[in-house]
Order: structure tokens, then sequence, then C-alpha cells
């Protein structure tokens, strides 16, 4: 299949024109401006418009709107732009409203700088906005994942109605790869919830409160409800080189594609890695971890200070040693790094 | 086969192109290919830089120590990519702008009079592209057919009058870095060229 030169920003805007995605709403930020960028100039010879609004939150709230009329809808920005979004999430997961958020991260708190980075881990998965709720986050680690990430994330936010995030890191978002743009979404599925026009039917509501306790707690619970299918059906991880590992590294994004680079030398010097990426940071990937038995030690690697590494915990039930490597402020951990890393925690004999 | 190269200069003289040429080339190969720019804050005449991978597997860590290849376009960028590169590794300098007087005693040096062969091109500002010709010779997953092909593909469909200029400088700039300038105990020969 032919193979187009994209940076992974890119790769998202083709992606999210090809899901059928006709509405896009966003406010420029370092380092995701590429993507607003890239369907300012296609979307919109797809018959698609592509506003930027005076903010970010003027822009997630046209989004709250454009995905109750049923249309496709996407936003992105990068991380103090993301926080502005977040009151507008809860109000989108509330309402179960698909939106697709990218967030290609800073390294924050703050402002931040444009390094890659992953300290919106918490943020992502956590909630963010109040009240109860989640969002699935996808965390592709090339330019080919994020494009068919993207393509995932707009089928997951009609699927369920719920906002999805695609969290990336702004060396994600900068390198240029081959991809392909594989798939044509021409129908999207039926939403029968949809506020396109009453003429004909019954009148339809889009609405993400109740003033009153008992309705309020039943729609509170349907929507746990829901959360607790996502967490159930929608893990989502790549295993590389786990049959037999008995030490085990855990990243995702750049960091899982690293990893990748240090499983292969460890092999090569005969000590037994491998590596569990997660590709859904929500739901986290649990079950990746239950048949796992001969693991002897685990090393979480990522770019913030240790935030994935309460959840891999919590999967291992702290069983085995959960060690974290690290690095900060846009800073990157190499191969070579995360090497030596192994090598003095585990006390492995390795060259690096 | 792997190629790691990393490519710096002033913004401007066209570093980022180069790597994209690079880039298209291995795709166009069928190769798979990163290239990886440098994307924060830069002032004007600052120092840019890229790095390009081009490989026949699928590339994992875009995180680069070293490099087996490099070009640099200025001064501050050869003293600061020299320690960068691979021992047995080989840096292109643009011998018009860098006084390349020193140099580590296991790697290639490849000084190539970039600005005046470009204006031999036809063009002073192909400097970059005479570089990159220099370094082709040395590398394992491009060749002058694949950059050829590169061309047509990043210059030639938007801007077909500067094809030909691009493609020369990039001949030249073949012909000019087989004339190798060698490291003896650090310190680089006079100029053969």
């Amino acid at each position: 299949m032919k193979r187009e030169m994209l940076k992974g920003n890119e790769a998202i805007g083709a992606a999210a024109i090809r899901s059928g995605c006709k509405l896009f709403f966003g406010y420029p930020i370092t380092p995701s401006t590429e993507i607003i960028e890239y369907l300012a100039k296609h979307l919109p010879k797809a018959g698609g418009t592509v506003l930027q609004g005076e903010d970010e939150i003027a822009s997630i709230n046209m989004c709250y709107g454009a995905a109750a009329t049923g249309a496709r809808v996407m936003t992105a920005s990068s991380s103090p732009g993301f926080s502005l979004k977040q009151e507008g999430i809860s109000y989108l997961a509330a309402a179960e409203l698909p939106v697709v958020v990218v967030n290609i991260n800073r390294n924050g708190p703050g402002l931040g700088g444009l390094g890659p980075n992953q300290g919106d881990y918490f943020q992502c998965t956590k909630g963010g906005g109040h009240g109860d709720y989640r969002v699935i986050v996808l965390a592709p680690s090339r330019a080919q994942e994020m494009y068919d990430y993207t393509m995932s994330a707009f089928n997951l936010a009609d699927r369920y109605r719920t906002p999805v995030v695609i969290l990336a890191d702004g060396m994600l978002g900068q390198t240029m790869e081959p991809v392909e743009l594989r798939g044509q979404v021409t129908t999207l599925p039926e939403k029968n919830w949809a506020a396109d026009g009453c003429l004909d039917r019954e009148k339809r509501k889009i609405a993400m409160y109740n003033l009153t306790n008992e309705e309020g707690e039943a729609t509170a619970l349907r929507l746990q409800n829901k959360f607790s299918f996502i967490q159930d059906a929608e893990q989502r991880w790549e295993n590389y080189c786990t049959e037999d590992a008995e030490y085990l590294l855990v990243g995702y994004g750049t960091c899982g594609r690293v990893a990748k680079s240090v499983v292969e030398e460890a092999r090569r010097q005969g000590v037994k890695l491998g590596l569990i990426r997660p590709i859904t940071l929500w739901p986290f990937p649990v079950k990746a971890f239950a048949s796992l038995k001969q693991i002897k030690g685990i090393l979480t690697v990522e770019l913030n200070a240790g935030q994935m590494i309460e959840d891999v915990k919590l999967a291992v039930n702290c069983s085995v040693p959960v060690h974290l490597h690290n690095r900060l402020g846009g800073m990157l951990l190499s191969e070579q790094s995360i090497l030596r890393k192994l090598a003095e925690v585990f006390h492995l004999e390795v060259t690096v | 086969m792997i190629d790691k190269i990393i490519l710096a200069g002033f913004g401007g003289q066209g570093v980022l192109f180069i790597g994209k040429i690079l880039a298209y080339a291995g795709m166009l190969d069928g190769r798979e290919v990163c290239w990886i720019p440098s994307y924060g804050p830069e002032m004007r005449g600052g120092t840019a830089n890229c790095s390009v991978i081009l490989s026949d597997k699928a590339i994992n860590s875009t995180v680069l120590e070293c490099a087996d290849a490099g070009i640099v376009l200025n001064q501050p960028a050869y003293e600061k990519f020299m320690p960068f590169i691979k021992p047995g590794g080989v840096l292109v300098v643009n011998g018009s702008v860098v006084k390349a007087d020193h140099c580590r005693a296991d790697i290639r040096l490849v000084r190539v009079p970039a600005g005046e062969l470009a204006a031999e091109a036809g063009n002073p500002g192909l400097a970059n592209m005479v570089c990159l010709g220099a370094l082709v010779n040395y590398l394992q997953t491009a060749n002058l057919a694949s950059i050829e092909r590169s061309i047509d593909e990043v210059v030639g469909k938007k801007k077909p009058q500067l094809r030909e200029a691009n493609l020369q400088a990039v001949k030249l700039g073949m012909a000019g870095g087989k004339v190798n300038l060698l490291c003896a105990n650090g310190l680089v020969a006079e100029a053969v060229l």
C-alpha cells in the first residue's frame, strides 16, 4: 500500500478525515499545532469545517454542541490547553457525547516546555475534570499508530458515547514517518440519540445533569456501569518478547518504542527481557500481567515523575519489585540509559 | 542495514530539508524511515538540527545517543556534534563555512567546499545539497538513484525549475566528497581539493 510521509500530528489529521470527522474545533498550541494546520488545509476538501475558537474552552464546548448533532467531531491541544478543556470533557462524559480529544503532552506543571513528556498520565487516566468519570485513553508510539489509533478512537467514542483521548508527546507529534492511510469510513454508526431535528419523530434530549437526587444516582450508576464494561472489554496492549521473560519493561508512547530496542539488545546479550506496551492507558491493561508468572522484576520507563508505575503496582498487586526509570523536563530516555538502569536495579550482567 | 544520521547547521541553511530528502529517498526505496526534528524554541539564526534513521527493519528507538554519519553546516554544529559520531563513522563538513582544524582520530572527516561547489551548480544556497551528496558516498541505505527519486518527489513536483540544480549540487558533492580528508592524530590534513 502506498505510504505517505507524515508527521505524527498530520497522521492524526489524516485519520480524522478518513474516519468521517467533519468538524474540528481547536486553538493552536505547540507541539500539537500541525493537527489543526493539516486539517485546516485538508478537511474542507472532504466537506468538513475547521474552526479556530477564541480559546480552548470555547473549542471544547463547540465540540459538545456539534457532537450532539451526531457528527464526528475532534479537538486537539497540548497540556495547558488540555487542562482548559477539562470542564468541557467532564460535561461530554456526563452527556455521553462522542468526541475525540488529542493531547500532545508538554512538560508541565504550568505552561511547560515543549520537549517530550508524559506528565499528563494522571490527568488523562484518573479523570482530569470534576466528578466521577473516566475517558478512554489511547497511547500511540509511532506515526502509523497515531493514524491507526485515531481511527479506533472515533469508533470507540461512537460505540460507547464517550470522549476518547489520544495522548502522545511532542516527539511523536513532530517525527515524520511513512504512514499507510488505511481504511475509509463511509457510513457512520446509527445514532438514535442525536439531536438532529425532530420532524416526524419524538423529541430527544441530551442532558448532563439531574437535579433530583434519586434520578441523579440512577444516571450516575448507569454511567459507572458503562465505565465498568469498558474497563473489562477494551484493555489493549502489545506484548513484546514476554512469553519467557524474567524481567519486564513497561512503557507507553515514545518510551514504549525505545523500550523495544532495549529488549532486542538485552536479548542479544542473553537477558530474558520482555516489554508490555500499554495501548489503552485507561482502561489500564491489567490483564496483560495476569499470565506472567515467572517475572522477577519490573521496570517502568516514563517521562514523568512516576505515574503509570502506580497502575503497574496495582496490576501485579505488588507481587514483584517494581522500579521506575524516568526523565523529566523534556529530556528523553535512551536505549543505553534504560539498559544501564536495568543492570543496576536487577544486578544483571549487561554491556552498554 | 541501518544508517543513523545527524544533520545540523543554522536555521535557513536547509538542514531540515536535506533530512527530508534523505527520508523520502528511504521511503521511496521501501525502507523504514524516521525524520526527527529538534523542535524546541529556536532563535532566528540559531542552530537547527534533525536526525534521520533509514533502516531495512522496523525502527524502534528514535532517541539517538550517537550517529553513524553526520553533516555539519556551521561552526557551532561542528563543535557540538563531532563527539556524537560513532567511532568509524563519518562527518561531512561544510568547508566553506567551518574551520575544521581539529578532529577525532577515530572518525572520517569529509570537508567539502560546499559554497563554491553550490555556486558551480548554479545556486550558492545549495551548499546543503552538496554536503548531502558528499555524505551519500558513505551511506549504506541510500545512493544517487534514490536521492534523485527523492528530489523528483520533493522538489520536482512543486518547483520543477529547481530540480536540475539540486541534482547537480548532489553530484558535485559526491565527486568532491570522495576526496577524503582523513584525520591523523586528531589533526586535519591540508585541503586536498
